[in-house]
């Protein structure tokens, strides 16, 4: 029999490995102060600011998870970063002010939505170089890729519409009309939904991929709010298909919609202006950035509670979290 | 030894009786502050973003806030509804009956106190979890955790019904004492507000609250609820505590016999 000493310090390590395996890093960009919070999801603090271009907004991992690419909004590029030393390592040309872009699954293609000129832009990732562009409708905004790689698709906010981009032919081959001010879009994790918010109608539609038709539109109602503060912009979806979460902005609260029956279940009260979303890797955690209130808070998804809110930077707006 | 015990025991029985056969007073004292939670919280839900201050992590509605404050206003009221028996008590008689008993009069008060804090726990348990039963977020770990507070807020608020009760004469004295007394106490503390939202309405209101013993209660109590131990505010109750007995004893020395 092990002395018990050394039994305790095999449990002690064992633990020990267990709580390094669940930690991860949070990054959450802040629009107003330039910077990129880094936050511990085990213990839930705040470990680092680090010093990014002006106004960065969407942030996305690459595959191998070691760097992260930043919009930085008002330098009119992509900031690439190299997530051990915190250093930004090269620009990609982005085209003007990209504000969202979506990495395919093979990660090497980057698609930026330029708001400003009407274009989505193709960026291959190694080269570091545009590979294409392609003209949308009016004040491009969300970026979604398919999970099998062969839709890029994007909404415009002006338009009302999704764009259908073969990645393949790098062509718009359709546009799927959708309601008021289209902002972010997402695909379920088996490619045949793609889920898109509608900032101004108040609605997330859900979208057949196959047909590209609208088959349910998701409505909001949270006691005591006007309809009108109710603006859905980010979504998440769970795996395996139970849940999606979208923040609904000005509303303050973010909606768990079961994504089955397409029907909210629960309203969770968080920080002012919630707009992004993102998923741990294991699933447990939802972190979204409060843009007003300057805080994340960070969502038990099994419990469907908010643990905590977290202050961060001056208005927070994209949120990744390494291993996701 | 032995003997205070079972003083203590019937006391306590006693006053648990009596208060559980008195359904109104029951239902009044789960009626009042369940329609603070559930009008006053309803109302406000939209209108009030509670910004996050401790014990609280994170954002949370208003009837999370309330509940604390509504359990230090229960056991306000208990307090007072103890006092106010206890005149009754003197003008019926029974209080003679009472203190005709050879243990010692601080004892005999401090076990009236003790019985009554113990009627106070019933109240705020049945409030508490219809509470939570109805909806509001609150932990059920905290229904323990916030025992020993609730035991040093009872004690506090009905040591201060007592001095009441000392002080006043009849019954009928007893609704101004209500309106000049328990309604000021409830209002001029972070019961229904925090501190720092009275401090942006008017400084000295905001000093007001702080130095109400009542805040003190209502903060004990909301930290204990989320299993945090307020020790300022503990020393503070624990220090009004002492002042209110010390005066309810000078109150019920034998002089009064007149």
């Amino acid at each position: 029999m092990p002395h018990p000493l050394s039994r305790l310090a095999a449990l002690l390590l064992a633990s020990f490995a267990a709580s390094q395996a669940m930690a991860a890093n949070v990054y959450v960009s802040n629009e107003k102060d330039h910077t990129l919070s880094v936050i511990d999801s085990s213990t839930l603090q705040v470990v680092k600011t680090l010093k990014v271009g002006k106004r960065p907004r969407g942030i996305t991992l690459s595959k191998d998870g070691k760097s992260l690419f930043i919009c930085a909004s008002d330098d009119n590029t992509v900031q690439v970063m190299d997530l051990a030393s915190g250093k930004i390592t090269h620009n990609l040309p982005s085209g003007e002010d990209p504000e969202q872009f979506a990495l395919a699954p093979d990660g090497k293609s980057l698609y930026i939505a330029n708001e400003n000129s009407n274009v989505v832009t193709i960026i291959d990732v190694a080269s570091r170089r545009v590979t294409g562009q392609v003209d949308v409708g009016v004040e491009p905004e969300g970026m979604a890729v398919s999970p099998d790689g062969r839709w890029a698709v994007n909404t415009s906010e002006t338009t009302n519409m999704v764009h259908w981009i073969d990645t393949a032919t790098r062509k718009l081959v359709d546009s799927t009309l959708v309601d008021q001010r289209p902002r972010y879009a997402r695909f379920s994790a088996d490619g045949k939904l793609l889920w898109v918010s509608a900032e101004v109608g108040g609605t997330v539609s859900v979208i057949d991929v196959a047909s590209r038709k609208r088959i349910k539109t998701i409505s909001f109602a949270i006691t005591g709010i006007p309809k009108d503060r109710i603006q859905p912009v980010g979504i998440r979806l769970t795996r395996d298909g139970r849940y999606a979460f979208v923040p609904l902005g000005p509303a303050n609260h973010v909606a768990v919609i079961d994504a089955k029956t397409f029907q909210p279940v629960k309203y969770l009260l968080v920080g002012r202006r919630v707009w992004h979303a993102e998923l741990s890797a294991d699933e447990k955690q939802l972190w979204v950035t409060n843009g007003i209130s300057n805080d994340v808070s960070v969502i038990d998804t099994a419990a469907l509670k908010v643990l905590k809110s977290i202050p961060v930077g001056r208005y927070p707006w994209g949120v990744a979290v390494s291993g996701s | 030894m032995k003997t205070k015990w079972i003083v203590l025991w019937a006391i306590i029985v006693r006053e648990l009786r009596r208060f559980l056969q008195q359904r109104s007073r029951f239902f009044g004292a789960l009626v009042r502050p369940l329609i603070w939670l559930m009008v006053f919280a309803a109302g406000f839900r939209a209108a009030l973003g509670i910004a996050i201050t401790p014990p609280y992590e994170t954002y949370i509605t208003y009837d999370v806030y309330i509940v604390p404050g509504l359990v230090g206003m229960v056991q306000l009221f208990n307090g007072m509804q103890n006092s106010l028996s206890m005149v009754y008590d003197r003008e019926m008689g029974s209080m003679r009956v009472l203190l005709t008993c050879p243990e010692p009069l601080p004892f005999l008060l401090f076990a009236r106190l003790f019985a009554g804090m113990c009627v106070s726990l019933v109240q705020v348990y049945a409030f508490l979890l219809i509470a939570r039963l109805s909806g509001v977020d609150l932990p059920w770990s905290g229904f323990a955790s916030v025992l020993p507070a609730l035991v040093l807020t009872g004690l506090m608020l009905g040591a201060a019904g007592m001095v009441l009760s000392s002080q006043v004469r009849q019954i009928e004295n007893f609704a101004g004492v209500m309106n000049f007394v328990v309604f000021p106490v409830f209002f001029l503390s972070s019961a229904l507000y925090p501190l720092w939202k009275m401090q942006e309405a008017s400084e000295w209101v905001y000093q007001l609250c702080r130095f109400n013993p009542f805040t003190d209660a209502v903060e004990m109590i909301r930290f204990a609820l989320y299993g945090q131990w307020q020790v300022e505010a503990a020393n503070h109750t624990v220090l009004a505590t002492a002042v209110c007995l010390t005066l309810a004893l000078l109150g019920y020395r034998p002089r009064q016999r007149a």
